[in-house]
């Protein structure tokens, strides 16, 4: 029998609720995976069992008051670009080794009101900037599937922490396919909700117009609840949307007749591997198959989605991560007597080389002389992807693609070459350009590593993504599948 | 469009980053690299094209001028790199 630590937060909540497990046997499960499997995956920077152990027996006390929900007493892990209070947060830079919050992200807040228990920070790229997690300053995550590849990234130990059974479920964060490519490369489900629906007070910011925290799960339900809690309006975040709260998990289980896919043989880009392909197109028959219409859409301006994503994205980095400068937290550059001098190598010795390369080219991007040619052409550009988006979702009600044109790559393979890296990401891009919710769920495997099919919607159609993913989930049994070397 | 040494250690100073003298070349080699890419973008009649800051509906969200709890100081210099007292302690800004 597959131990606790496997189990779905519905099954986790069943048991949890009717007292059959408590929530400490449940941690411990995970923490017992944990101690066989995390010195191969590396999906932590920082573990908090000795804390994780209180909350789950607060939550035992909960869950015999009958009081909670979902997600009262199911073990978490937070990529540690989320604040948590007195739980040290790095957003894996040296800039931030030493940064302990002093108050918690809103998500993170809202776990904790449901008695969730945090095992710890997941590993991520330095300051959410990659694609493979092999930017994190401290180490790199493997990829439960294949040891010697990367997890994706940058919610590399999101995506790794939930496919290596160490944790039920986690939240990333998604800026530009930061939730959505390492869910596909790990084999789970990711969902990047749209812009607005999840506060980000306290999450570490990148990019403002682009960056939004979603969960990580090893079915499509369990992500529905965990959005059921983390959704909704936060006056401290004054781009978070005032809306009617929804019950996601409500709408699944429903069949899919009716609704009319897109898919948009732009995301079917050159260079995609054979394996991915076949493995989308076969999930396309199924959706068909379940009553879905299906019919070719295009999208013209995806060829200028990388272009935009990559000014508009480091421009909004090197304005936001100019609050580094060695003066109220973070690393600080002291053997100098000379403001500037401290400032340049605070800066020079904190961010690693993507950040550096980021911070460079969204200045260079927004500085006098090239603000038009860059900048503000990249927002028009966005202003056209957004345009081709609202004309499709006329005669469509969710796009089907493939969430990364390649399975998971061997570490070290891309490092090398930025621009290689950044081609990752073409298919997820254009979601956060346009703001739009996004979800990747496995759709089976090529060379025994898995494959993401990724649906898009328009804003706020998360029902209609997770009630259509959850149908293809329930014929299909892609997600029972376990990384068989790690069992 | 290649960056050439001047520009590299020009952004650098905008950035307020201090580089070596490997990394000023390797990053001039990266960015005309990637902004080789941004051609594409030249492509694209944008001249009548509003441009977009961000894809959410909302504009300008306001809320009463009420006053509010803030950090306690103790909180916010919690972090500090470098405190004296209540302050953070900084070089100094202005020159003799």
């Amino acid at each position: 029998m597959a131990g606790l630590n496997w189990l779905s937060i519905q099954e986790a909540h069943a048991q949890l609720s009717s007292r059959k497990i408590s929530s400490v046997e449940l941690t411990q499960a995970c923490l017992d995976q944990i101690g066989v499997v995390e010195s191969q995956v590396q999906s932590f920077l920082a573990l908090t069992p000795e804390s994780a152990l209180e909350q789950a027996a607060r939550a035992d006390q909960m869950l015999a008051a009958g009081e909670g929900g979902p997600l009262t007493g199911v073990p978490v892990q937070i990529k540690d670009v989320m604040c948590t209070e007195g739980v040290a947060t790095t957003c894996a830079s040296r800039m931030l080794e030493n940064f302990v919050p002093v108050y918690n992200a809103t998500a993170v807040e809202k776990l904790m009101e449901q008695g969730a228990v945090m095992l710890g920070k997941g590993n991520m790229d330095e300051f959410a900037m990659g694609s493979s997690c092999e930017n994190s300053a401290f180490h790199p995550t493997k990829n439960p599937w294949d040891l010697d590849r990367v997890p994706g990234g940058s919610s590399g130990g999101a995506a790794a922490s939930v496919a290596a059974g160490e944790v039920i479920y986690s939240l990333g964060s998604d800026t530009g396919g930061s939730i959505r490519q390492p869910a596909a490369l790990c084999g789970v489900v990711g969902l990047k909700p749209t812009y607005g629906l999840v506060s980000r007070f306290g999450l570490i910011a990148f990019a403002s117009s682009l960056d939004q925290i979603g969960p990580v799960g090893r079915s499509v339900m369990d992500c529905a609840l965990a959005l059921n809690v983390i959704a909704g309006h936060d006056p401290r975040d004054a781009t978070s949307v005032k809306r009617e709260p929804v019950d996601y998990s409500a709408g699944l289980g429903q069949d899919l007749k009716g609704l009319r896919l897109g898919v948009p043989e732009e995301y079917f880009v050159e260079g995609m591997e054979s394996g991915t392909r076949k493995a989308v197109d076969e999930a396309i028959s199924v959706l068909e198959g379940l009553g879905a219409s299906v019919r070719p859409v295009s999208l013209p301006t995806t060829q200028y989605a990388l272009a935009c994503y990559y000014i508009i994205a480091p421009s909004e980095c090197s304005a936001n991560l100019a609050r580094y400068d060695g003066v109220k937290y973070g690393y600080s550059y002291q053997d100098t007597d000379d403001m500037w001098e401290a400032m340049e190598k605070t800066r020079q010795h904190g961010f690693g080389p993507e950040v550096t390369r980021r911070v460079m080219l969204g200045t260079y991007a927004l500085s006098s002389g090239y603000y038009d040619a860059y900048y503000l052409k990249a927002q028009q550009a966005r202003t056209l992807i957004r345009q081709d988006f609202d004309r499709v979702f006329q005669e469509v009600d969710a796009l089907v693609t493939p969430t990364s044109p390649v399975t998971a790559f061997k570490i070290g393979d891309k490092v090398g070459d930025p621009v290689q890296m950044y081609l990752i990401d073409v298919c997820t891009l254009p979601v956060n350009i346009a703001g739009l919710p996004g979800l990747s769920v496995p759709c089976g495997f090529s060379d025994g590593l898995p494959v993401g099919m990724q649906l898009i919607g328009p804003h706020f159609s998360e029902e209609t993504l997770l009630k259509t993913a959850h149908a293809y989930e329930a014929a299909t049994d892609w997600n029972s599948e376990r990384p068989a070397g790690l069992r | 469009m290649a960056l050439g040494r001047a520009e590299v250690e020009y952004i650098a100073s905008l950035a307020r980053i201090n580089l070596t003298e490997e990394e000023i070349e390797t990053f001039g080699e990266q960015l005309s690299h990637i902004l080789e890419q941004f051609k594409v973008l030249e492509e694209l009649d944008t001249s009548d094209v509003v441009p977009t800051a961000h894809a959410g509906g909302l504009q300008t969200v306001m809320r009463d001028d009420l006053s509010q709890d803030s950090l306690d100081s103790e909180d916010v210099l919690k972090n500090a790199p470098n405190r004296e007292g209540e302050f953070f302690r900084v070089n100094a800004v202005l020159e003799e």
